[in-house]
């Protein structure tokens, strides 16, 4: 007869567990980071490279992690920024995860970086299942990948807190269809923002940032319905308000402070908060039509 | 294929539950993913087999209970199955889900010790 014991243990809570640790850390020393997940090719280093050096022209200290399975490249195009950039070689590995976060951040990143970018490893699935103690979630895409990309990867995109495409400048040629990818992203994450950028040109760039910065500044990001539990739950007090002493500590899991959501008394229940979600996109949660790829 | 990360995970975590029970062996692990976990059972059953070997959990069996996914429509408080690709609008108000009750699952639910000698 064998013993079985019931355990109900998330497969992930080590990481998990580290996540939430560094994203403590973090908002302790006033630093957001942002975890960008996309396909190989999708262009987030352009995009990454240029989002960096407007942050340093309007006099931000920001910083950049970018993974990749092989090479520097990527690395030497960022530091053209003037940012401190660290490439992280996962050697074959698909995903990072926040222990090797944590590892390179060590006695690397600047005191006084106010945002911390993490280029994940180009890959719509494995990286989505690894928190790595990020503020905020972007899942990118350009113009080139078919507009129903976010219905093949719906847990990137579902647990995104923003939504980015890239490549814009070549939408005409490639005749992409941005309502039925509006549509796709919609059916998956229902209310989530999604900017329109292109490197070539600039556009979105600056918007890009200003979303960034806002959560920075303790705005809170969109709740995806997919967000992992503990993202829902405890993404909400990590920005540099909960830093802030009259706010009292980071992760305090009061029993009093009933359910999640409501862990910041100033930040008022879910769905209050008032960032802008662009045309279609407000919390009514009017669909968009279906689309043609459907 | 982080799967074979996951199968990692699941190992030491079993591991670590056989340790806390004095047992040397694990005899079985009941894993429960979600639908929406990103996590494919085949790749997972071939990456446990790899990763087990040599542990505590060498031989033992993997379990997989898929928890399909379903979502909470705040207008008609129905409960309805987001399918695949998920939709995870209302079926009858066509408005956004409240909440995602399930199918976001990853978890070590049961370690089944081996009988002692």
């Amino acid at each position: 007869m064998c013993r079985s014991v019931d355990v109900r243990r998330a497969v992930l809570a080590k990481n998990d567990g580290l996540a939430a640790d560094l994203r403590a850390e973090l908002a302790e020393r006033r630093v957001t980071a942002v975890n960008l997940l996309s396909s190989p090719g999708s262009g987030k280093t352009a995009l990454l490279e240029l989002v960096l050096r407007r942050a340093r022209e309007r006099g931000l200290s920001v910083a950049a992690l970018t993974a990749d399975l092989a090479t520097e490249n990527d690395a030497r195009r960022l530091a053209r920024s003037g940012a401190p950039v660290k490439q992280v070689l996962t050697g074959g590995l698909c995903h990072l995860e926040s222990a090797q976060v944590r590892a390179l951040i060590d006695g690397w990143l600047p005191d006084g970086t106010r945002l911390l970018f993490v280029e994940n490893v180009g890959n719509l699935v494995c990286p989505a299942s690894y928190d790595l103690g990020e503020t905020l979630r972007v899942a990118l895409m350009s113009v080139t990948e078919g507009e129903d990309k976010p219905l093949k990867y719906p847990t990137a995109f579902g647990a995104a807190h923003l939504v980015v495409l890239t490549k814009t400048d070549l939408a005409d040629a490639v005749g992409f269809d941005a309502a039925a990818f509006t549509t796709a992203v919609e059916r998956v994450n229902p209310g989530v923002e999604i900017l329109h950028t292109s490197a070539r040109t600039g556009q979105g760039v600056d918007t890009l940032l200003d979303r960034v910065l806002t959560v920075a500044d303790g705005a809170v990001p969109h709740v995806p319905l997919l967000a992992a539990k503990h993202l829902r739950e405890h993404g909400h007090d990590h920005g540099p308000d909960s830093a802030d002493p009259d706010h009292g500590p980071a992760h305090s899991h009061d029993p009093d402070h009933g359910p999640a959501h409501s862990h910041d008394p100033d930040h008022g229940p879910a769905h209050s908060h008032d960032h802008d979600h662009g045309p279609g996109h407000d919390h009514g949660h009017e669909r968009a039509p279906e689309p043609s790829t459907a | 294929m982080h799967e074979l990360s996951i199968a990692a995970a699941v190992v030491e975590s079993a591991t670590g539950v056989a340790r806390e029970q004095g047992a040397e062996a694990v005899a079985g692990v009941t894993v429960r993913i979600g639908e929406l976990s990103g996590v494919v059972p085949d790749a997972l059953r071939f990456s446990f087999s790899l990763v087990a070997e040599g542990t505590a959990l060498d031989g033992a069996e993997l379990v997989i209970e898929e928890v399909p996914a379903h979502a909470r429509c705040g207008g008609c408080d129905t409960r309805f199955a987001v399918g695949s690709p998920p939709d995870l609008w209302c079926p009858h108000c066509d408005i956004a889900a409240a909440e995602l009750l399930t199918g976001r699952e990853l978890e070590l639910a049961e370690v089944r010790m081996a009988g002692s000698p």
